[in-house]
């Protein structure tokens, strides 16, 4: 699988409360939640964004409260992929759980910059900057994990078992 | 190859001998927790899912405490859904108003917690638990709904980092000071993906509060869980509150870890960690330059009656400084009843205080304390992220009830030796 867009960049320990405010927490539609995602850091954000863009972070993106909103406005306002250093752990397993497609590589964290066109092939990892062609490698998904995804998410494949 | 006290309670919930730090797991759990928060959207997706039935009834809890006493009509749907979803499903540990308190105050006190029990929440702060000597990690509500369903969940088996405590705590210094020194020193990213695991001859100065706080911040240094070894200070707190056989779990002594750091207490001083991040530690005498709007005492960290008695005992016959607005927070209904008994109720509230029924409404900006542009506050709380509190150029300082207390009466950042 491959997804294609615009570099959306982002800094170190992108917190799950700059991504989804807590005072908006009481909003269950996803729309209209996402039209908040960034907002406190990236006002411009929800403008800027276009369907299949890729946002780009450095360590610890998603750090803080186990709110799966995060990933899910990330997703529902068009984002494809999150490439980052590193990910916190409770962000990184809701991406996978709800079907949010994310990448660590710390290479292409440092060699992407704002508005750069990348590609990304989740099969293989590579990750590609059309803008300064430059390809950077990332570790694909284990099996139990491009498992989980495949299915679309981690209910349906419990429910498939 | 040893394993670690964390990679032995992961074994012997997946029915196996052996785990190895990198390995991807299925376990039993002991029970699956969420909030008012993040039950709805769990619930949602349970019932989307097409699942009909939780997978006992006896190992699910539910705590309405976010936005609870509801703090506008779409918190309401949000509770009375959870409500619905537990009435029909005889969910038995199911706390709404007037039974509830900060999940995390509150699954310990209620004997829901034992060591060497596997517990997940869709909480961040599940983490609390590992206090007590149990494996506690925060989910999202997807994890939650699949565990609900199955009683199952799935583990990449973590490394480690241990923390070697030495030493007794000085005066007017507690588990908060400890966390936030460990948090200073390794990093919000620190312990990403790994156990921290606590033990030595330290533990003997470090009551189970302090130990709830120490755990329940483990997920700010990025950790999946952290744990305290067992001990008799640990016993005396679980055997008076659970009821049903439990299992100790110690490290082997070949357990690999990936560091080990030697911790001597009664060098920690006061500690605070300045805006935006858990890690910017200083020392809080150094910080007197720092004015406060707002001092709130409380949260699933802080708001034991411990931290309730050390802020009393600050207060007693003060009060807080003019322009501030001190917020004090018990965090279950026994430990307000027990605040109104002892007399701390009074003493906070002829201070000056207003004294709260349970929730953890400021710590996340929710409601109860929001602060406004520009405004400063310092909390016992957990986080001091970018807009956490309140508007996005608010500040939060991160403290133990002590240097709060001390600060809400001073009007700026101190300890309780400089009053």
């Amino acid at each position: 699988m491959e997804v294609k867009g615009k570099a959306i960049q982002y800094g170190d320990h992108i917190d799950t409360d700059v991504i989804i405010p807590a005072r908006y927490l009481n909003i269950s539609d996803p729309k209209e939640l996402a039209s908040h995602c960034m907002e406190d850091i990236d006002a411009a954000f929800i403008h800027k964004v276009r369907p299949g863009d890729i946002m780009v972070g450095g360590l610890n993106f998603g750090c803080g409260s186990s709110r799966e909103h995060a990933p899910v406005v990330i997703k529902e306002a068009g984002i494809s992929c999150v490439i980052a250093k590193t990910f916190a752990r409770i962000f990184f397993r809701n991406a996978i759980n709800i079907g949010l497609a994310i990448l660590e590589c710390p290479a292409a964290s440092d060699g992407i910059e704002e508005g750069d066109q990348i590609e990304v092939n989740f099969d293989t990892g590579v990750i590609r900057n059309k803008t300064k062609n430059e390809t950077y490698q990332a570790q694909p998904f284990p099996p139990f994990i491009k498992a989980i995804i495949a299915e679309g998410g981690l209910l349906k494949a419990i429910n498939k078992e | 190859m040893g394993m670690t006290m964390t990679q032995k309670i992961l074994a012997s919930h997946a029915g196996l001998e052996k785990v190895e730090a990198g390995q991807l797991i299925r376990t039993k759990l002991d029970l699956v927790l969420g909030n008012d928060i993040t039950s709805s959207v769990a619930i949602r997706e349970f019932e989307k899912a097409g699942f009909r039935a939780v997978f006992d009834t006896e190992k699910i809890a539910m705590v309405m405490d976010h936005f609870v006493p509801n703090k506008d009509i779409k918190a309401a749907e949000q509770c009375k859904s959870c409500r619905t979803f537990a009435r029909n499903q005889a969910i038995h540990h199911y706390f709404d108003v007037g039974e509830m308190g900060v999940e995390h105050a509150l699954l310990p006190e209620k004997g829901l917690v034992a060591p060497g029990e596997l517990i997940i929440g869709a909480d961040s702060h599940t983490c609390t638990y590992g206090a007590l000597g149990a494996f506690s990690t925060g989910v999202g509500s997807t994890d939650m709904a699949a565990g609900m369903a199955t009683g199952e969940g799935w583990f990449k088996v973590p490394t480690a980092l241990h923390f070697h405590l030495n030493g007794a705590l000085r005066k007017d210094v507690s588990g908060k000071d400890v966390i936030l020194h460990i948090i200073g020193l390794i990093g919000v990213d620190g312990a990403l993906y790994k156990s921290m695991e606590f033990g030595g001859a330290g533990l003997k100065s470090l009551s189970i509060d302090d130990r709830l706080t120490m755990a329940n911040m483990a997920i700010e240094a990025g950790a999946k869980n952290g744990i305290f070894e067992v001990d008799e200070i640990t016993l005396a707190y679980v055997n008076e509150r659970v009821n049903r056989p439990y299992e100790i779990y110690k490290a082997d002594p070949d357990a690999v870890y990936e560091k080990t750091y030697e911790i001597d207490l009664s060098a920690i001083s006061p500690t605070v960690a300045c805006p935006h991040l858990p890690e910017n530690t200083k020392d809080a005498e150094e910080l007197n330059d720092v004015k406060i709007d707002q001092a709130v005492i409380g949260s699933c960290t802080n708001g034991r009656l411990s931290d309730m008695a050390i802020a009393a005992a600050i207060l007693k016959g003060k009060h807080v400084a003019e322009d501030v607005r001190c917020i004090v927070i018990p965090a279950t209904q026994k430990i307000y009843k027990e605040c109104i008994q002892l007399g701390y109720a009074e003493i906070f509230i002829d201070a000056g205080c207003i004294v709260s029924t349970p929730t953890c409404g400021p710590c996340l900006g929710g409601y109860m304390g929001i602060l406004a542009a520009e405004e400063v506050a310092v909390a016992t709380t957990n986080r001091n992220f970018l807009g956490r509190m309140g508007h996005i150029s608010s500040k939060v300082y991160l403290a133990s009830p002590a240097v709060a207390a001390a600060s809400a009466v001073k009007g700026f950042i101190c300890t309780p030796d400089q009053l």
